[in-house]
């Protein structure tokens, strides 16, 4: 089970960013849990300022937009 | 070099349509299928160009830039930087704290959130492809002016007092710095990912203000502007000042209303007042910095840009009058 922060104030990007994640998930049969973070406070105590970031099992691995879907991908088979 | 826009608006509104150039929807036709197709393709290729730039100048580039420097410097770099990026209003809550807690300055903070939604690529090239580089150059420089002299007074008056508390004890620890493909192929998928991104948040502003534009052109007569808002009148900097503080749209939605009301014989002066009123203090920009500002700060930060575009119009009515 890999474990997803979707971090961002809840604009359209972090909701797409969310989605796609979890179309990917679906598409290649991994199982995940997608958690939105909209507490400003929280997603800056993660360092990150450019929304939406990702963060995978606790650590920080996009900032600052809508990830490409391949890197997604690399990210559900990691 | 934009005289195609214009053959091509020629054929649809009185060659297809077969309206005339003489009747008032012809005028208003003309007038939407000229901007709409020429604000499209102009928006498109600013946006790819600056998106292609854009992957040198993050915010936590800029963030590292402004750390740390003296403060006469800092104020001038924030009002250049506020120029070269935008940014949509839901990242201005975590620039501000994340310039706050790098001990930017308060002062050198506001400074470019007010420039920010004022002046930007998008503005500037399109003032400057419509209206002449000498609207866009006294535009350009107002708005870097009014930023900085806001932020002067911002941080001469105190008012870290009214920033919420929760934004001080905020720690960031190690910055995330953005991803960033550099490579030419990097830079371009890059940019056309800010074309689709921002032509798809601004197209709905665009159409409308193009539609407004439309209808000013063809149906609004010459006469009622010069009446209310003509040079004669006094008070038409002030009421078109405070007309557009509940209203938002963002530059590029602006640029067509300007173009219609220039047209329509409105002093210089007044119809920047109107845009800069319009772009840079608005009910859902307030709101999102509520969350961040008390509101004796959001109500001075209102007050001084309606007082400083206000100065603004005077000034140009003055100077090009």
């Amino acid at each position: 089970m890999k474990s997803f922060k979707v971090l961002g104030s809840g604009c359209k990007n972090c909701i797409t960013t969310a989605k796609l994640i979890e179309d990917k998930a679906k598409t290649l049969g991994v199982a995940v849990e997608i958690e939105k973070v909209t507490d400003i406070a929280a997603i800056m105590g993660f360092g990150v300022m450019s929304t939406p970031g990702v963060v995978l099992d606790g650590k920080v691995v996009h900032a600052g937009g809508i990830p490409q879907p391949d890197k997604v991908e690399t990210w559900l088979r990691s | 070099m934009f005289a195609i826009f214009t053959r091509l608006a020629d054929l649809v509104a009185f060659s297809l349509l077969g309206l005339t150039a003489e009747s008032k929807l012809g005028d208003a036709v003309h007038f939407f299928v000229e901007d709409v197709t020429k604000i499209f393709v102009l928006l498109t290729v600013i946006v790819f160009a600056v998106g292609m730039l854009r992957t040198v100048m993050t915010p936590e580039r800029m963030r590292k830039m402004l750390a740390g420097r003296r403060k006469a410097p800092a104020y001038g770099l924030a009002g250049l930087l506020g120029a070269v990026t935008p940014f949509c209003s839901c990242s201005a809550v975590p620039l501000f704290i994340g310039l706050l807690e790098a001990n930017v300055p308060m002062g050198v903070t506001m400074t470019f959130l007010i420039t920010s939604p004022m002046v930007n690529e998008v503005a500037v090239v399109m003032l400057a492809a419509l209206l002449g580089w000498k609207i866009t150059a006294l535009y350009f420089v107002t708005g870097i002016t009014v930023g900085i002299l806001g932020g002067l007074a911002i941080d001469a008056l105190g008012m870290e007092r009214f920033v919420e508390d929760y934004v001080w004890k905020i720690r960031m620890g190690q910055v995330v710095e953005v991803a960033v493909d550099h490579s030419l192929r990097g830079r371009i998928a890059y940019g056309w990912q800010q074309v689709r991104e921002i032509i798809g948040r601004v197209w709905l502003y665009v159409l409308i203000g193009i539609g407004i534009g439309a209808g000013l052109h063809g149906y609004v007569p010459q006469e009622f502007f010069a009446r209310i808002a003509g040079p004669s009148n006094p008070f038409a900097v002030p009421f078109a000042v405070l007309a557009g503080i509940p209203l938002y749209s963002n530059a590029a939605g602006m640029i067509p209303i300007v173009e219609a009301l220039l047209a329509k014989g409105l002093p210089v002066g007044t119809v920047l007042a109107l845009m800069m009123s319009i772009t840079a203090i608005s009910l859902p920009e307030l709101m999102i910095l509520r969350k961040v500002l008390k509101v004796p700060m959001l109500a001075f930060f209102a007050a001084y840009l309606a007082v400083a575009f206000i100065c603004v119009g005077y000034l140009f009515n003055f100077v090009l009058g």
